[in-house]
């Protein structure tokens, strides 16, 4: 089985990979480049845990062929800091208690960011549907609502 | 697995007419990669389709039509507000597919080409009266959607074939298209039943519709008789009533975990009647 050479930009930075062309781009994300960020719950597609932004659209990385980053644009839960800078994001759901074991985390903020990238403003109506999903098993959902519409709101007021 | 990345339709064609085992060809891939990765199929060739020109396009044509591209995501279709307006139907029903991160990915060539009778993209695509173009080894060749899928999991494309467009026809004034279906949650679910209708208007009164009819047997259906149970009329009660009874009847669904053949013979005509009366606001310019 030959492998492929895939040059795509993760995160702002030019990376290259040999991948199998049966592998994941989430495979290849944590095996191959050690972003071990995204999650792996379901890897069919219905969980939402491997979520990450491809050429600014939300995917799940379990659902795309690494093979076919090539070229692409990536963003992973690895880039959402800037720094030691947390995301508003990732400050409200730590502020609002909106994960237990965690594992679910960088999916929903990954597709949480995505949602506000586009909407600003969204009803919880809308949080909710967008996020559907991402699913948790720990904590049920109002707490990563609640912490999605209070740095949404933040985030406006700062800008 | 060999992957494959052709630059035309004729070049996918000539790579799976040739191919000795497995091919499977890939768009969005929330169905063949789900299927690879559950051990369901393992093709020997994957023909990405996105390479193609032209397949993330959607291009209004000369006649009033559209045409969409085969990696046309569930995204792509929900912000094209040309097409929205058109056929507010068929789009609504593809955004029934899956969840945010699917629909980035979901197309309707591949929700069609899956062959599920519980696709919610195929009754908005029939009852619009949609062709597809079919391209093999032979050639291109048009094909109506309601003819792709012969029983679940099954098209009649033939080895070495693609669906290498979809196409709308022109909507024409005072007509519009609904798709509804039943789940027993608010999101992510397959169908239990799904309902779509298209129909077009003269004054208050139906000229032409279409009506078809998805999870209640093992392909989706255009249902003739339910069409005929409105056209000509106002979609008074007596017409409602009609539709309900002529789905109802037609409809020859399964008992599953999902649900049952009474109920879903039930549903069928409860959501047709739904799905036309919206169809039939639309058509009258009115917001939903």
């Amino acid at each position: 089985m030959s492998k492929i050479h895939v040059t795509s930009t993760v995160n702002g930075d030019p990376v290259e990979f040999l991948a199998d062309p049966r592998e994941s781009l989430l495979d290849c994300l944590r095996d191959h480049l050690e972003l071990t960020g995204s999650k792996e719950g379901c890897g069919t597609g219905d969980c939402g845990a491997c979520s990450v932004q491809m050429d600014g659209v939300l995917v799940c990385s379990c659902l795309v062929l690494g093979v076919e980053a090539q070229g692409k644009k990536i963003d992973t839960i690895e880039g959402m800091a800037v720094g030691t800078d947390l995301h508003p994001l990732q400050r409200k759901f730590i502020e609002h208690a909106a994960l237990q074991c965690g594992f679910c985390t960088p999916g929903i903020l990954v597709a949480a960011k995505a949602l506000l990238d586009e909407q600003p403003d969204p009803t919880e109506e809308q949080v909710r549907y967008w996020l559907a999903g991402n699913l948790c098993r720990c904590t049920g959902y109002d707490k990563i609502i609640r912490a999605v519409m209070d740095a949404a709101a933040e985030m406006r007021g700062a800008n | 697995m060999r992957y494959h990345t052709p630059t035309s339709f004729e070049d996918a064609a000539a790579i799976a007419a040739g191919a000795s085992g497995k091919t499977r060809f890939l768009a969005g891939g929330t169905d063949v990669l789900v299927q690879m990765r559950a051990g369901m199929t393992t093709p020997d060739d994957l023909i990405d389709l996105k390479h193609i020109p032209g397949v993330a396009d959607i291009v209004k044509l000369p006649d009033g039509g559209w045409r969409i591209g085969v990696a046309v995501s569930g995204i792509e279709l929900g912000r094209h507000a040309a097409l929205v307006a058109d056929w507010p139907g068929v789009v609504e029903g593809m955004q029934l597919v899956g969840s945010t991160q699917v629909q980035g990915r979901a197309t309707l060539a591949g929700n069609l080409c899956n062959g599920s009778p519980a696709a919610d993209s195929v009754p908005g695509m029939i009852a619009a009266g949609a062709m597809v173009t079919v391209t093999g080894p032979k050639g291109s060749r048009e094909i109506a959607v309601e003819d792709i899928p012969v029983g679940p999991g099954k098209t009649a494309l033939q080895p070495g074939e693609i669906v290498s467009a979809i196409t709308l026809p022109a909507r024409g004034t005072h007509a519009g298209d609904a798709y509804l279906r039943f789940i027993p949650r608010t999101e992510m679910d397959i169908a239990v039943v799904g309902a779509a209708v298209s129909l077009r208007l003269e004054g208050d009164k139906i000229v032409e519709a279409r009506v078809a009819l998805g999870a209640v047997a093992p392909v989706v259906m255009l249902v003739e008789a339910a069409a005929k149970a409105i056209i000509g009329t106002t979609l008074d009660d007596a017409a409602l009533e009609a539709l309900a009874a002529a789905a109802t009847a037609a409809a020859k669904p399964i008992s599953d975990k999902r649900g049952t053949v009474e109920f879903r013979k039930d549903v069928v005509g409860v959501l047709a009647r739904r799905a036309a009366r919206i169809a039939y606001d639309r058509a009258k310019g009115a917001a939903k």
